[in-house]
C-alpha cells in the first residue's frame, strides 16, 4: 500500500515536471502526433505490398507489429525515463539521496520517472492489434487477447530487467548513455515476426537477445500456435531476468563509490 | 552508549591516472594505469547522543568519505562502523529512517518543480501523515524564513534558500542522527547564520547528533564543543574545540601599537612575526617565553598599546593542517 501510495506520488511528480516547461509540452505532443503518423504509413505499406513474412499472414503479421509498438510505448512510458535518470545520478553522485532513503533501491530507480509520450504508442499498439486480431482467419476470440496478454508482461519483464542490468552497468562505467539507444536498436528487431529472418538471426533474437519472447511468442499465444514448452520458457526467461537483475544491482552496489564532494 | 562508531574504518580507492596529450588519452583508453588511495585510514571515533561534533580536515582530507561510509553510501575497505546501532552499509530500512545525509554541493530538491513537491515525495517515502507533514512544514519553514519560498519552482530560488529547503526535506522525518557536509557552501552571513540558528534549535528540540564538516570556523565554533580533526585519511585530533589551541598552538599572539615603526629585524628578536601593518604588530611568541618576552617588548620598545590573545581558530586549524601532526 505504501509503495503503491509512493508510486502515484512519483508518477505525479512526474507529470508535473514535464508540464512545468509549457512549450516543451506542446512540442513532445507534436512529435508525438508525427511520430504516429510515420507509424501509421508505415503500416498502410504493409498492406499495400502484399508479400508474406516468414509465413506470416497479413493480419497475423500485423499482430506482432502491434505488440512491438505496445512494447514500444511502454518502453518510452516506463524505462527509458528511468534509465536515462539512473546515468544522471550516478554521474552527479545524487544517486546517494536515492541509497539514503527507507525504499527498495530498484524500485526507486525503475518507477521514479514517466514520461507521457510513449502512452499514444500504447494505445495505437493495442488499437493496431484488436483490429489485426479481429480480421484474422478465424478472427480472435476476446479470451485469446487475455491469454495473449501474459507473454507481453513476461516480455515487459524481460525487456525491463534487460534494460536494468544494462543501466546497472553505469555504477562501474559512470557514462552509459548509448545503452538507450542500443536497447532502443535491440527492440526494433521484434517490429517483425522472428522467422522472418535469416536462421542465424532467429537463434540470437530467441537466445542472445531474446525479442522472439517480447513479440513473436505473445503474437503466437494469442493465434493459438504456442507451443506450450515455450511459454513455460518464456516465464522462466522471464523470472531469471528479473532476479538477475536484482542481484546484479546489489552486486554493483558493493561497488559504488559515490561522486567525489 | 556511542550512537556514532567507528573502529579502524578505512576506505582505498583504485584511481585511474591520465597522462596529458593525444598519447596518454590513448593509453588511457586501451592501457590505463591504477593507483590506491588510501582515503581514509583507520579512523577510531565514538559519539554520544545529543553531541554536534564539528568534523574538520583539508580538502581531500577524507571527511567526505568517512561520512559515506558512516551513512551507508560506500562499504568500508576494513574496519567497522556502527549508527544508530545499525551496520550502514546494511542500508536497513530502520536505519535509514533515523537519518539524513545534508551535502552542500548536492541537491535532492526537483530541480523543475516547487520545493512543496520535494516535501510532499519524502513525506510519501518515509510515512509522514497528513496532519504531522502540515505541522512539520510550519514550523521547520518559519524556523528557516521560507515559508513563503515553499511554492516557488526550486529554480528560481537563491543558493540561500535552496539551501534551506535541502535541510527542510532532509529534516522532515525527524532524523537522530544528521550528517551535514557543509551545510554553508555559498551562503551569504545572514543564511549563514539562519541555518546555524536553526541546525542548534532542531538538535536541542530533538536530541539529534550531528556530524558536521564545514570549511566555515564559524560554523564549528558557533555550534560544536567537540571537534575531529583528520589530515590525509588520518585522525589528528579528537577533543575540545579550545584544547586544539592548547594542544597545537604552543605560542601565543601579542598584538603591539608601538609610536613608530621599528625595523623587522629588531622585531624578529622576539618571536615569530604574524604580520607587520605600519606601526601595527603581531608577534607569535612560545608560551613559556611569555612573560619574559612581554617584559622585554616593552623595555625596549616605544609600545603604545599592548594586547595579548590566543591565535583565531582558524589560524590554528590552517598550521595544523600544514604541518600535518599526527595525533
Amino acid at each position: 500500500m505504501r509503495y503503491l501510495k509512493l508510486l502515484l506520488t512519483f508518477w505525479h511528480v512526474s507529470v508535473a515536471a514535464e508540464t512545468e516547461y509549457r512549450s516543451n509540452f506542446v512540442m513532445s505532443a507534436l512529435n508525438s502526433m508525427v511520430t504516429l503518423a510515420g507509424a501509421i504509413f508505415t503500416l498502410s505499406l504493409f498492406y499495400q505490398n502484399g508479400h508474406q513474412l516468414g509465413g506470416w499472414p497479413w493480419h497475423d503479421a500485423l499482430i506482432v507489429v502491434g505488440l512491438f509498438t505496445i512494447l514500444d510505448g511502454f518502453s518510452q512510458t516506463f524505462l527509458t525515463p528511468n534509465r536515462t535518470r539512473v546515468t544522471e545520478l550516478v554521474r552527479q553522485g545524487t544517486l546517494d539521496f536515492v541509497l539514503l532513503k527507507p525504499v527498495d533501491t530498484q524500485f526507486w530507480l525503475s518507477f521514479r520517472a514517466l514520461s507521457l509520450w510513449g502512452i499514444p504508442n500504447i494505445l495505437l499498439g493495442i488499437g493496431i492489434t484488436i483490429y489485426a486480431g479481429m480480421h484474422c482467419e478465424p478472427p480472435l476470440h476476446w479470451t485469446a487477447y487475455v491469454i495473449g496478454f501474459i507473454p507481453v508482461i513476461l516480455g515487459m519483464i524481460l525487456l525491463y530487467s534487460i534494460g536494468f542490468a544494462l543501466g546497472t552497468l553505469t555504477i562501474w562505467f559512470t557514462k552509459l548513455f548509448n545503452i538507450t539507444m542500443a536497447m532502443q536498436a535491440m527492440l526494433e528487431a521484434g517490429r517483425f515476426p522472428i522467422s522472418a529472418y535469416p536462421n542465424a538471426y532467429r537463434v540470437i533474437f530467441t537466445f542472445i537477445l531474446p525479442i522472439a519472447f517480447m513479440t513473436t511468442l505473445p503474437a503466437q499465444t494469442m493465434l493459438g500456435r504456442v507451443e506450450w514448452p515455450w511459454f513455460a520458457g518464456s516465464a522462466i526467461f522471464a523470472i531469471c531476468s528479473l532476479a538477475f537483475s536484482r542481484w546484479f544491482w546489489g552486486y554493483a552496489l558493493r561497488s559504488y563509490t559515490s561522486a567525489s564532494s | 552508549m556511542p550512537i556514532i562508531e567507528a573502529q579502524q574504518l578505512s576506505k582505498s580507492y583504485r584511481v585511474a591516472d591520465k597522462q596529458p596529450g593525444i598519447g596518454g588519452t590513448l593509453r588511457h583508453l586501451f592501457r590505463r594505469q591504477y593507483r590506491h588511495i588510501d582515503a581514509v585510514r583507520e579512523i577510531n571515533l565514538a559519539i554520544e547522543p545529543g553531541e554536534i561534533v564539528g568534523f574538520l580536515g583539508p580538502n581531500g582530507a577524507g571527511k567526505t568519505t568517512t561520512l559515506k561510509m558512516l551513512t551507508g553510501l560506500i562499504h568500508p575497505s576494513a574496519g567497522r562502523a556502527t549508527v544508530a546501532g545499525f551496520t550502514p552499509f546494511d542500508r536497513k530500512p530502520a536505519f535509514l529512517r533515523q537519518i539524513s545525509l545534508v551535502m552542500g554541493n548536492k541537491q535532492q530538491l526537483i530541480w523543475d518543480l516547487p520545493a512543496i513537491d520535494s516535501l510532499r515525495m519524502n513525506a510519501a517515502v518515509y510515512n509522514v501523515t497528513n496532519h504531522d507533514f502540515k505541522q512539520r512544514i510550519d514550523k521547520l519553514a518559519t524556523m528557516l524564513e521560507i515559508t513563503d519560498k515553499l511554492n516557488q519552482p526550486v529554480r528560481k530560488l537563491s543558493l540561500g534558500e535552496r539551501m534551506k529547503c535541502e535541510l527542510l526535506v532532509a529534516l522532515l522525518h525527524h532524523p537522530r542522527v544528521l550528517f551535514l557536509d557543509e551545510p554553508t557552501l555559498g551562503l551569504d552571513i545572514n543564511a549563514q547564520n539562519t541555518v546555524r540558528q536553526f541546525i542548534r534549535t532542531y538538535t536541542q528540540e530533538h536530541q539529534a547528533t550531528v556530524l558536521l564538516t564545514s570549511h566555515y570556523m564559524a560554523d564549528i565554533t558557533a555550534l560544536c564543543e567537540r571537534v575531529v580533526v583528520i589530515h590525509k585519511g588520518g585522525l589528528l585530533y579528537d577533543g575540545l574545540l579550545d584544547g586544539i589551541k592548547q594542544r597545537f598552538t604552543p605560542y601565543r599572539e601579542i598584538c603591539v601599537e608601538l609610536e613608530q615603526p621599528v625595523e623587522r629585524e629588531q622585531l624578529a628578536t622576539y618571536g615569530e612575526i604574524e604580520s607587520i601593518d605600519g606601526r601595527r604588530v603581531t608577534l607569535l611568541i612560545e608560551r613559556e617565553k611569555l612573560t619574559a618576552c612581554t617584559a622585554r617588548l616593552l623595555d625596549d620598545l616605544p609600545v603604545v598599546d599592548l594586547s595579548i590573545a590566543d591565535p583565531p581558530i582558524e589560524q590554528v586549524i590552517g598550521r595544523l593542517f600544514e604541518e600535518g601532526h599526527t595525533a
